[in-house]
């Protein structure tokens, strides 16, 4: 088979156009499943969280709420209007501190507590996530906001 | 006095940038000579001065002079002096005087080493280097001056961040920069190209060295990094997806792009627009680098102070940097010719794949780093992009690359047939397939991804290997670039092979345990022996003695560590690594447990291959670091050389 220098430079053209548009494809497909949301206790509560979903859950970790049972762990995730549970086994980061910010990544079981694959740690002692903050806004604007309403 | 000393040199130093970015370049335009022969000395002097202001810098440190406001905020009297160096480069300013000092000394080290090069090519190259440098002297003047005093001065600083206090990190900063600011000289010949209106593979063979050096830096600066991360941060892993890290691995997947499209343009004279765009984008890359992770957009380790100022300005250069040179390249790319034909089955087609599947990579790493930036910013809700997508999307890109990689080293340029090919592999492609087939069994346990894993990896050690062993058979003086490259492959392979095992074969236990209890992960058990308290320079600790066992035979004590640092009030943990051959046990210290007897969580891991990867990473380096010392780079008649190769090339098309 020979191909004239037009054939050739045709087809690889062809080739790599063919070759970019299914990896393109490959990779928004795999991105679009794989993108996971952040939500705050409230907006749990109020049942915007995905069932079956991996999420994201910020606030505070509730005063005297770490219980530990072994390496299994619970403690309460609050952004001061609502709470929920979070259950993790294994070695909380160095950071976990109740009274501090935390982030945690994991799905709901059917009590709506959350099953926590991951806790977030983070490096500096002053340093509160963004997640954790944006939830404590949230709920201090809702309070703010039923205040003015009477 | 030495601060202002330091501050002095430092405004001077940005005055000789400006002088650098405007008179050579000026004087290319109007063929000035004596213009562009202030190129080399102003560099030279540049560097000095930046050199001197870093120096100043370090006797504030070193000194413990609290009057200045960055040493305040980043030492303290108790701190190992070594670390009161290292600080230097411990915040947001410093570090930017780090890059500085780099790229005055990648400026100076051109302004030496192109004796070969004509003067007009020096004075653009230097020229684009000085406008580079103008852009991050102003921005460390008007946004982080390391030098600003204050007052009233207090008795003590505030520590580094014990992090921080490694030697791991002592090197990881400067590694790194070396390697983001390399990119800056790529993209300076690149640009110099541009603008003299020549591209030709006289300029990717001056360009090569540069890139591969600074290639081979960026591969060490990461590496480091992983390895940091994989001890320090105590819990086992070694590439997270961070933003951080995939702010280095951009640009790093962009320059590997880059030295093998480079290798195209200076043998054939082809891809020459592409290359051009890649070396463009590399040092963009660096920036963007640069602004996420000094912008304080992402919060890490990394990220120091948050001032919205900063980011803006780095943001506004990024802009500036690629906007001028893409209106450069559209303005010039029509003159650039095409080079010589290319066979569907060639050398260069799997350059070109490889290109591709690296840009594409970059492309996915990029998407999913900046995505939830870019909708926080807008206000549309947070979210994230997990490994789970970074793993999902690289693994299918990377597998075939290493593919390629093999029939890519033995294709002939122009033209290559398939079957003598499959002569020269057949024997490799037979062996990594028992070995890919064989190995997991004796490993552990088979599965499919760990078959493919062992099959890369050994497909392309063995491809190297073959490789080296027939070109040993066949006369004449083998080159720095074969065997710098043959590393570099073996490198990557013994790489992926660390992966692969480490992936497959790791073991993670997290357990609870009290004094004389054991945890077994066969073949090896872990015994708690004893709980001490240990003093440090600047900390206090728990240190536990954890017996390892193998076959009932004790042959090691670790001690991990769980540190409190005097200045703050976060705890650290450090790990206690056993390395060996075929992989790492590894043991760091949680926290005290309630219960009747004392008793700790811990993580108790078994890591084979870990060590496989830094071996491989360092390979790596090392091949780069062999092919840029190529002794035909170094020729100084390399102007003859190229006609005479010119001809050859001619003559041959």
């Amino acid at each position: 088979m020979s191909w004239s220098p037009r054939q050739k430079r045709f087809g690889l053209i062809a080739g790599g156009i063919l070759v970019l548009s299914a990896a393109a494809a490959f990779v928004l497909n795999a991105f679009q499943s794989n993108l996971v949301f952040f939500f705050t206790p409230t907006q749990i509560l109020n049942g915007e969280a995905p069932i079956d979903k991996t999420f994201r859950i910020g606030g505070m970790v509730k005063a005297e709420s770490l219980k530990r049972d072994g390496t299994e762990v619970s403690f309460v995730v609050t952004d001061t209007a609502k709470d929920i549970t979070v259950r993790y086994t294994g070695l909380l980061p160095d950071l976990f501190k109740e009274g501090k910010g935390v982030v945690a990544q994991g799905k709901l079981n059917g009590q709506g507590e959350m099953m926590a694959a991951e806790v977030l740690a983070k490096h500096d002692e002053n340093y509160m996530p963004p997640e954790a903050q944006h939830a404590l806004d949230k709920a201090a604007q809702a309070r703010a906001a039923q205040s003015v309403k009477p | 006095m030495i601060p202002e000393l330091g501050q002095f040199s430092l405004v001077l130093a940005a005055v000789l940038s400006l002088v650098l970015g405007v008179f050579p370049l000026w004087g290319t335009f109007n063929h000035n000579t004596s213009w562009q022969a202030l190129a080399r000395p102003t560099a030279l002097l540049q560097f000095v001065l930046v050199a001197l202001s870093f120096a100043c810098l370090a006797y504030a440190f070193l000194t413990n002079d609290f009057s200045v406001k960055y040493v305040a905020e980043h030492s303290n009297t108790m701190l190992p002096k070594a670390y009161q160096f290292s600080a230097v480069w411990g915040g947001h300013e410093g570090s930017l005087l780090l890059w500085m000092l780099m790229l005055t000394g990648w400026t100076a080290a051109v302004a030496l080493f192109s004796q070969s090069l004509p003067l007009a090519m020096v004075a653009r190259v230097l020229g684009v280097l000085g406008l580079v440098g103008i852009g991050f002297m102003l921005f460390i003047l008007l946004t982080s001056n390391p030098f600003d005093r204050l007052f009233p001065i207090p008795p003590d600083g505030r520590d580094l961040n014990p992090l921080l206090q490694d030697p791991g990190l002592v090197i990881h900063p400067p590694m790194l920069y070396m390697g983001y600011v390399g990119m800056s000289v790529a993209f300076a010949f690149a640009i110099a190209a541009l603008l003299s209106g020549r591209l030709d593979a006289a300029w990717a063979r001056w360009s090569r060295p540069w890139t591969v050096i600074a290639w081979a830096f960026l591969t060490f600066g990461i590496g480091l990094g992983s390895w940091w991360a994989y001890y320090e941060l105590g819990w086992g892993g070694w590439w997270f997806w961070d933003p951080v890290e995939n702010a280095s691995l951009m640009p790093w997947l962009v320059s590997t792009a880059l030295i093998h499209s480079l290798m195209v343009t200076e043998k054939r004279g082809s891809f020459k627009a592409w290359t051009v765009l890649l070396a463009i984008a590399a040092f963009s890359l660096s920036l963007l680098g640069t602004f996420l992770v000094r912008s304080g957009v992402l919060t890490s380790v990394h990220a120091f102070a948050t001032d919205p100022t900063r980011g803006v300005f780095i943001l506004i250069f990024l802009a500036i940097v690629i906007g001028v040179s893409l209106a450069l390249f559209a303005w010039r790319a029509p003159e650039v010719t095409l080079g010589g034909s290319m066979g569907v089955v060639s050398r260069e087609s799997f350059m070109l794949l490889n290109s591709v599947l690296l840009v594409v990579a970059t492309g996915a790493v990029l998407l999913g780093t900046l995505y939830p930036l870019i909708i926080d910013a807008l206000n549309m809700g947070k979210l994230s992009v997990g490994p789970p997508y970074f793993n999902l999307v690289f693994a299918p890109l990377m597998v075939p690359l290493l593919f390629i990689l093999v029939p890519g080293t033995v294709a002939h340029w122009r033209e290559a047939k398939l079957a003598d090919m499959w002569m020269q592999l057949r024997w490799v492609a037979l062996a990594s397939l028992v070995l890919a087939i064989g190995l997991p069994f004796v490993w552990g346990s088979w599965s499919a991804g760990t078959a493919l894993g062992i099959f890369l990896g050994m497909w392309v050690a063995l491809g190297s290997l073959n490789n080296a062993i027939e070109r040993l058979r066949k006369p004449g003086r083998i080159g720095g670039s074969f065997w710098g490259q043959h590393l570099a492959h073996f490198g990557l392979a013994v790489v992926v092979l660390g992966i692969t095992g480490v992936k497959s074969f790791e073991v993670e236990r997290d357990v609870r345990m009290g004094l004389g209890d054991t945890v077994t992960i066969a073949p090896y058990t872990f015994r708690l022996v004893d709980m001490v308290d240990v003093n440090g320079p600047n900390y206090k600790a728990m240190q536990a003695h954890v017996e390892v066992a193998k076959n009932d035979q004790v042959f090691d004590v670790l001690y991990p560590e769980k540190r409190r640092y005097f200045s703050s009030a976060m705890p650290m943990t450090e790990a206690a690594i056993r390395s060996g051959f075929w992989g790492d046990l590894y043991v760091s210290l949680g926290d005290p447990l309630p219960g009747d007897k004392p008793s700790w969580s811990m993580r108790v891991y078994h890591k084979p291959f870990v060590p496989w990867l830094w071996t491989g990473v360092l390979l790596m380096v090392l091949g780069g670091m062999v092919a840029a010392m190529d002794r035909r780079y170094r020729k100084r008649n390399v102007a003859a050389q190229l006609k005479t190769a010119g001809e050859s090339l001619s003559s041959a098309a």
